[in-house]
């Protein structure tokens, strides 16, 4: 290793590293805390009155809840079974 | 009118106790009557820290449970007569601390103190429920690294859904960010997350900065609050932050690394 090699080598920044990580986790873990508290019961709910009729997986059924200054908006999302 | 601060991190070992200690002698040395309480049931510390630890006789459990009134448990301080500590108990019952017997002690304090400081124990389970239940301040002790950092913002959540004020649709706790074992050094070679990094990221008014400092083992050591070092680093920070509580116009310190100069160097290390 030359002596310019070892001048140039320069400290990873770990500090930016663990910033973005937070700032990614955080504002994941923020969104999950506004949900309304009823939403995973809802899932359940719809989950056994859907496979009355339809023969789906729970990873068929997706729910997004977004909020917001002016309104809240609840997803619902469905994947049907093809037809053979 | 009185005002509750709780304490509290949600991660442990961050310095909630020593944080606690520090203002609450802080605010007492400022004149107001204070009392510190300490919620960890089961892992007293509170005492040592301040260094009551064999004037214990009566703990906060015992007065909940009526088995002593609260002038009984409350010890005076040897340093400062307007402060006043309140041990935990080192009962094994989970149970011991009530919403209504926390309430019931807290509405008496308010009569007669000034400062009732909630040194909350970590984690999210009742003593840490309890401790922040009543709070009207917040200050939320976080150290600059990553666990300790989203620890305390699951506590903001907690803070802003769980306490009395949000049930009853009041003025939210008023939240502040304490940084403690700020090391300015590692976060110019860019080891360690900035203030300005965990601001970013809370959102939340920064009371102090508190740097990593061998004054506060050596007041824990001697049960003295680090605060009462008024040579020390961390202790003219903690005097800082609680100038700053109070409505005074403190700037922040111990953000940039000292510089040291030539006789800095040879006399202090």
């Amino acid at each position: 290793m030359s002596l310019l090699n070892y001048f140039k080598r320069t400290k990873p920044n770990t500090a930016r590293l663990a910033k973005e990580r937070l700032q990614i986790l955080v504002a994941h873990e923020r969104s999950a805390r506004n949900q309304p508290s009823y939403l995973p019961e809802l899932q359940k709910e719809l989950m056994a009155v859907i496979k009355k009729y339809v023969q789906v997986n729970q990873d068929d059924i997706s729910i997004n809840y977004e909020s917001d200054d002016d309104q809240e908006t609840l997803e619902l999302n469905i994947v049907l079974p093809e037809h053979d | 009118m009185a005002r509750i601060i709780v304490v509290t991190s949600g991660k442990g070992g961050v310095g909630k106790t020593t944080t606690s200690a520090a203002i609450a002698m802080g605010l007492a040395k400022k004149g107001h009557k204070t009392a510190v309480i300490d919620f960890d049931v089961g892992l007293r510390n509170l005492d040592l820290i301040l260094g009551c630890e064999r004037r214990v006789v009566y703990d906060f459990v015992n007065v909940i449970n009526d088995e002593a009134t609260l002038n009984q448990a409350l010890i005076k301080d040897k340093r400062c007569d307007k402060l006043f500590v309140l041990p935990a108990s080192q009962t094994r019952d989970k149970d011991a601390l009530t919403v209504e017997g926390v309430g019931k002690v807290l509405n008496e304090l308010k009569k007669t103190f000034k400062y009732i400081v909630c040194d909350s124990p970590a984690g999210i389970e009742r003593g840490a429920h309890l401790a922040m239940y009543f709070a009207d301040d917040a200050f939320v002790v976080t150290n600059p690294e990553v666990s300790s950092v989203r620890d305390s913002d699951r506590m903001l959540g907690i803070l802003s859904s769980k306490s009395q004020r949000a049930e009853k649709a009041e003025t939210p706790i008023k939240e502040y960010l304490l940084l403690t074992r700020y090391n300015p050094a590692r976060v110019k070679l860019g080891e360690m997350l900035s203030v300005d990094d965990v601001q970013d990221i809370l959102s939340l008014h920064l009371l102090g900065v508190i740097p990593e400092s061998q004054a506060v083992l050596n007041a824990s050591n001697s049960g003295t609050p680090v605060i009462l070092d008024d040579a020390s680093d961390a202790g003219q920070a903690y005097a800082d932050i609680v100038d700053r509580y109070l409505g005074e116009d403190t700037p922040h310190r111990f953000i940039d690394e000292e510089k040291k100069g030539l006789f800095g160097r040879l006399f202090r290390s």
